[in-house]
């Protein structure tokens, strides 16, 4: 008898033990916990109440219910008949963010790569130098930064002078305010960002995998392609993320870069609560981005898991 | 040296050296060896004396700093791994995560753009060589060490190399299933009729498995030779000292007949034959080597046979090994010899601590060092 009785009685102590240890980690997280609902889900409510509000006459919002601002969002009326169209203007927007967020994740990708593996393949006591010299950029406000990728670009800026001087050209070439402009601002921005991760998966690369592959006949461009990426798909799949959600909210650089006319979501946005003074077509909008930031990265991760790579 | 078709790779003057100024490191030092066609040979050696970097001279993930590697009359030194009829197996296995057993097996032949179906049928061949079948589906990480291993050795012989080379590629596995593998090794070799080109630190490993071992120290081959021969006939005090036990005994020769010399022992100034290496001193003081199981006690009134040589000792410590005892003697001009003698129901009365004792060993028990 006295063995279960003991059993039960250690049992109970146990069960009581992995309470106390849960009570104990909800309490280590409560701070963290308290940062998010006052943060971030407090402003994200704020917006979704906003998005189903009427906008007030010089901005701000009247505290009545209207679906007009999702509306909007997709949809415009004539100002004169009141027919609705699609709002052309917005999609052209939504489609220039997604394609430039794209483009620079790609680019910043096809960058960031070949520097990881630059760094990874260092020796151990030199990484730390490489890493650092990655992180100086961040040292920096994106504002002035920005302002000093202007300074090379604009016409009568260091490349345009370099080239006219030379000969290459005859006319300063329009750089500025273009989409390649904010597609290389972006890119150089974000690159730290792909970097990190990319290093921190082929730090933990064990690089007698590539060894072995040159010793099974696979080329370079094999040993890259079957033996590298599969192994440190988890760091593109964190460098993308990371690049992609910030580039597709972007603001500083595609205001300062890409000028008024190539606006990406993040002034458009920013239209509605300044000068648009249309604060629930503003916050529709921002929840719109969120929604599809959350949709893509859902598709993303599910095909990039596909591969069968789940090593372990 | 000279090409011929009997040789499978031949490393003619090969020095390796890394860095540069202070930080010179020759890890192969002027290093000339021809291996045979068929041949499993071994490089033995502690750690640092250069086996290691020979073997990846050999893959091609180094390349040598001074001299020629010729693969069967070819010189490949700057050839890249990809583009060497070699394979490795490595110390790690380095077996593919991300790839079943199946797949990491047939990496090599996919590489090598072979059809999918002779890919497929060369895989399961392999499996079927190494005893895997039913794992072809598994991923690496859900099979054990032993069966790691043998998926190493099936993805480096998948593609038929001309010569496999294996780093080391037991010292992961318990001692049980090392010894299983050494036979499996053995076995794979005479199935498969690849030369196998065996890093090791271990010994035993060495003598066991190999038709040759070179022996190495600080970048340089120090002696090649049969298992035999190098333990029975070690030219140098390290390769006597690094294989096996052994007891160095002080000498001077008297007198030299071919490869044989007439020696006078300091110890009791017994006079011996010994065996004498091409390239040892003809004369003068040297130091000779006989192996401890060489040696047997004879009874008190016992004259030693003809041609073999005794000595007078007193046992110090006995060391109890079950299959046999080991004798610490000390003998005239105060130097040590240890005796291994077989345990022995039948031997009349074994000797004790504190007693004299004569022992003898056969003639030729005794090599004269080079060094």
């Amino acid at each position: 008898m006295a063995q279960p009785t003991d059993d039960a009685r250690h049992g109970h102590a146990e069960r009581e033990a992995a309470r106390r240890r849960v009570r104990a980690n909800w309490l280590l997280s409560a701070p963290a916990l308290a940062m998010l609902a006052f943060a971030a889900s407090g402003p994200l409510l704020i917006m979704l109440v906003y998005s189903f509000l009427t906008p007030g006459d010089y901005g701000g919002i009247v505290w009545k219910f209207s679906g007009e601002g999702w509306f909007q969002v997709l949809f415009s009326r004539d100002i004169f008949d009141e027919t609705v169209g699609l709002a052309d203007a917005h999609l052209t927007i939504f489609w220039r963010s997604l394609e430039l967020s794209i483009l620079t994740t790609l680019l910043a990708l096809v960058l960031g790569f070949p520097t990881a593996y630059f760094i990874a393949t260092r020796p151990r006591e030199q990484r730390a130098l490489w890493l650092f010299l990655v992180t100086i950029p961040f040292w920096t406000n994106l504002l002035i930064r920005t302002f000093a990728i202007m300074e090379l670009i604009r016409n009568e800026g260091v490349i345009n002078s370099i080239l006219l001087w030379l000969g290459v050209i005859d006319a300063p070439l329009q750089m500025m305010f273009t989409e390649g402009a904010t597609l290389v601002g972006m890119a150089y921005v974000y690159l730290p960002l792909m970097v990190l991760p990319l290093y921190a998966a082929m730090d933990r690369l064990d690089f007698r995998l590539v060894e072995a592959g040159y010793d099974l006949y696979a080329t370079r461009l094999q040993v890259l392609r079957k033996v590298i990426l599969p192994l440190v798909k988890p760091g593109v799949i964190a460098g993308s993320i990371l690049v992609f959600i910030p580039s597709l909210g972007a603001y500083v650089t595609p205001r300062l870069l890409g000028g008024g006319r190539n606006m990406m979501m993040g002034n458009f946005i920013e239209l509605q609560f300044g000068q648009g003074r249309n604060w629930p077509l503003g916050a529709a909008l921002s929840i719109t981005l969120l929604l599809v930031v959350m949709l893509a990265l859902v598709v993303y991760v599910k095909n990039a898991n596909k591969g069968g790579a789940g090593h372990g | 040296m000279i090409q011929s078709a009997d040789v499978a790779v031949n490393v003619a003057g090969v020095s390796k050296i890394f860095g540069s100024g202070d930080q010179e490191v020759r890890a192969l030092d002027d290093v000339s060896v021809a291996i045979r066609q068929n041949e499993f040979f071994t490089l033995l050696g502690p750690s640092g004396c250069g086996k290691t970097t020979l073997l990846r001279l050999l893959a091609g993930f180094e390349h040598p700093t001074r001299g020629e590697i010729f693969l069967n009359g070819t010189d490949i030194a700057g050839l890249p791994p990809n583009k060497r009829p070699v394979n490795t197996v490595f110390q790690s296995y380095a077996l593919f995560p991300h790839l079943t057993v199946g797949q990491n097996i047939g990496f090599g032949l996919e590489m090598q753009g072979k059809p999918k179906a002779e890919v497929e049928q060369t895989v399961d061949a392999m499996l079927k060589l190494v005893r895997m079948e039913a794992l072809k589906k598994r991923r690496t990480s859900q099979i054990s060490g032993g069966q790691q291993q043998r998926v190493a050795l099936a993805r480096a012989l998948a593609p038929h190399p001309e010569v496999l080379l294996l780093d080391e590629p037991l010292s992961a596995l318990d001692f049980k299933l090392r010894k299983e593998m050494q036979l499996e090794l053995k076995r794979l070799q005479n199935e498969t009729g690849i030369t196998f080109i065996f890093v090791t630190h271990d010994q035993e490993e060495a003598l066991t498995m190999s038709d040759r071992i070179a022996v190495m120290r600080d970048g340089k081959i120090l002696q090649v030779g049969g298992p035999r021969e190098i333990y029975d006939r070690p030219a140098e005090r390290f390769v006597a000292d690094f294989i096996g036990d052994t007891n160095f005994l002080r000498a001077e020769i008297l007198g030299v007949d071919g490869d044989a010399a007439r020696l006078r022992l300091d110890a009791g100034g017994v006079e011996i034959a010994a065996d004498l290496p091409e390239g040892a001193a003809r004369s003068g003081a040297v130091t000779v080597v006989i192996r401890p199981e060489r040696a047997r006690f004879l009874g008190p009134d016992d004259a030693p046979p003809d041609g073999e040589s005794a000595l007078d000792a007193r046992v110090e410590q006995m060391v109890y090994f079950g299959t046999d005892t080991h004798y610490h003697l000390r003998l005239g001009g105060d130097e040590r010899f240890i005796a291994r003698i077989q345990n022995d129901e039948r031997l009349a009365r074994a000797p004790a601590e504190g007693d004299s004792v004569r022992i003898a060993f056969p003639a030729r028990a005794a090599q004269v060092l080079k060094d």
